[in-house]
């Protein structure tokens, strides 16, 4: 598995910490997800949230804080700056957000935070599309891991445009890439391990469920199997169907 | 002389003295800000007495520990039953099939046949559920206290320095391992042109919001859910994503005059389920989350039955 930042994962999931039933089941979730990474939101939790996260601190997880909810470079730079203070790390999901309806990234301040950021040392993690051109220039500001999107934050709705994200993969095939946001299945999860993606981030898809730690674990198992897959190199597929018990050779009687 | 102390005169503390008192001990009530108001977060609450919803999100045992809060309620508060009316959005329509899903005891319905007043959407009904208005049961609370000569005394106290049994329900004041503040926003509108009956929740992916008709054409509009321990008032950000969900419910909303922001902490216990502690002759009332009135019924009586049978009810727990 490639590493992020120098640190190597115990699993292929990153999992976040917002709308579960109650922090218990929270902690569950992460215990059956065995997910090493939890994203944490600094804008509204983290403020004053102190036994929110000490409950989250005793996952003994590594954190990463997010830029939810912010709608500009400058917005996010400054929250940016004040995960670090809270939360002791220079990791960052990078999330400046363009569009109030769909969450989708705003390609032009990302850029500029992400520059902004890189050069102060943070390890920026960009929720990203798929776009090529834009990955190349966050790659030039400095980002060492890239987070293209599935879909719509929450949406559910997996792989929206696999054809990009296939070729996303293939143009950059050294950088560490993340799917970020709009998973909803496990197979979803199991596609984009399939594809060659090095873990998949996720929150509604777990939290929202109605067993939230059964869909852990399911997830679990789904990025597990997705690896698993592309290292046995797939048969691959073709148009005719070919037998799988050969035809010349057979008995005749 | 007083066979209990209780300490906090919030909904916990006061509904725990009504059912001491109803099976015949007297209890003595402290509270260090006096009789209950603005300073205590059951001031702040919605009312609603809503089981099914919330089993929805939480933990079974509130549903049904919940089901008969609004037979308890009634011996001292009016409590309306109309049930709840669950509406969406129509992009949001996935969402109440979920919710139809997820919950227990309603039917699918249209809104023009039960609140005609609001733009008509499909929706769900829970016909067993109820309201009250959590200033008048504190107030009618503390009344039905006083009139069996039992008051509130304006007093700082220390469960240590107390002889005999004690109950602590003074929330967050308490400190108790492992309690936590749940920050909650909430807004209180001057709508007498909309006509309402009954709680509406707007299913939202996003700005989850419920409205809870008062007397004299007011409503209350509830409530964030953050993580954090602040109380400062109310965010600029959360009055907007409440106040937007109530537009896109009836455009008449954007009339109203506002009457009040308010922003306050809820206790609670980690898998946000309330809790009898007992710790000695101290039995802790808390943790009770988002369902001070739908719970508290069911707290007092466990508490009650502990203290006089010894009966270990499910909220019992022995520290």
């Amino acid at each position: 598995m490639r590493d992020f930042y120098g640190v190597t994962l115990p699993n292929a999931l990153l999992l976040g910490t917002a709308q579960y039933p109650s922090p218990s089941v929270l902690q569950d979730a992460f215990r059956a997800s065995g997910a090493g990474v939890a994203t944490v939101s600094l804008r509204r939790e983290a403020g004053q949230g102190q036994a929110f996260w000490s409950l989250i601190r005793d996952l003994g997880v590594r954190i990463l804080p997010n830029t939810a909810g912010c709608h500009s470079a400058r917005e996010a730079v400054t929250t940016a700056r004040m995960a670090r203070e809270v939360f002791e790390t220079d990791w960052i999901k990078l999330e400046v957000i363009g569009h109030a309806d769909t969450l989708q990234p705003d390609p032009f301040g990302l850029l500029e935070a992400a520059t902004i950021l890189c050069a102060e040392g943070f390890h920026v993690f960009p929720y990203t599309t798929e776009d090529q051109v834009l990955a190349a220039r966050l790659l030039d500001a400095g980002c060492k891991v890239l987070m293209p999107w599935g879909a719509p934050i929450g949406s559910g709705l997996g792989l929206n445009n696999r054809h990009g994200l296939r070729m996303l993969r293939a143009a950059f095939p050294d950088v560490p890439m993340v799917i970020d946001a709009g998973l909803g299945l496990p197979s979803h999860a199991t596609e984009a391990m399939e594809m060659g993606f090095d873990a998949v981030l996720l929150n509604s898809a777990v939290a929202q469920a109605g067993d939230p730690v059964a869909m852990a674990r399911a997830f679990a198992f789904a990025v597990q199997a997705g690896a698993l897959a592309r290292d046995a190199d797939p048969m691959g597929v073709r148009d005719m169907g070919a037998p799988s018990t050969p035809l010349i050779g057979r008995a005749w009687l | 002389m007083a066979d209990v102390t209780i300490i906090g005169a919030g909904v916990a503390g006061l509904f725990a003295a009504h059912v001491l008192a109803l099976r015949g001990l007297t209890p003595r009530i402290l509270d260090r800000n006096g009789p209950p108001g603005p300073h205590g977060c059951s001031w702040w609450a919605g009312g609603m007495l809503a089981p099914h919803c919330e089993g929805v999100t939480a933990d079974p045992v509130i549903t049904r520990l919940g089901a008969d809060a609004a037979d308890a309620w009634s011996a001292v508060t009016p409590v309306t039953r109309h049930g709840t009316l669950v509406l969406a959005l129509d992009r949001d329509r996935a969402e109440l099939a979920r919710f139809a899903r997820r919950a227990t005891d309603h039917q699918p319905c249209d809104s023009a046949d039960l609140e005609p007043d609001l733009p008509p959407r499909p929706g769900l009904i829970f016909p067993t559920e109820a309201h009250l208005d959590p200033r008048r049961a504190l107030t009618d609370l503390t009344a039905w206290l006083a009139a069996r000569g039992i008051g509130i005394e304006a007093a700082t106290a220390d469960p240590r320095d107390i002889v005999g049994p004690v109950i602590d329900a003074r929330g967050l004041s308490a400190a108790l391992p492992d309690l936590r503040g749940v920050r909650g926003e909430m807004i209180v509108l001057h709508a007498p042109d909309i006509a309402l009956t009954r709680p509406v929740r707007l299913l939202h992916p996003r700005h989850p919001l419920y409205i809870v008709p008062r007397a004299g054409g007011l409503f209350m509009l509830g409530a964030t859910q953050i993580e954090s321990a602040s109380r400062a008032p109310a965010t600029a950000r959360s009055v907007l994503e409440l106040l937007s969900a109530a537009y896109a419910l009836d455009p008449r909303f954007a009339e109203s005059a506002i009457v009040e922001l308010g922003a306050d902490l809820r206790p609670a216990f980690p898998d946000n389920i309330p809790r009898v502690t007992v710790r000695g002759r101290v039995l802790h009332l808390n943790g009770l989350f988002r369902h001070g009135y739908l719970m508290t019924p069911a707290l007092a009586r466990q508490a009650a039955d502990y203290l006089i049978t010894g009966t270990k009810g499910e909220l019992i727990h022995e520290d």
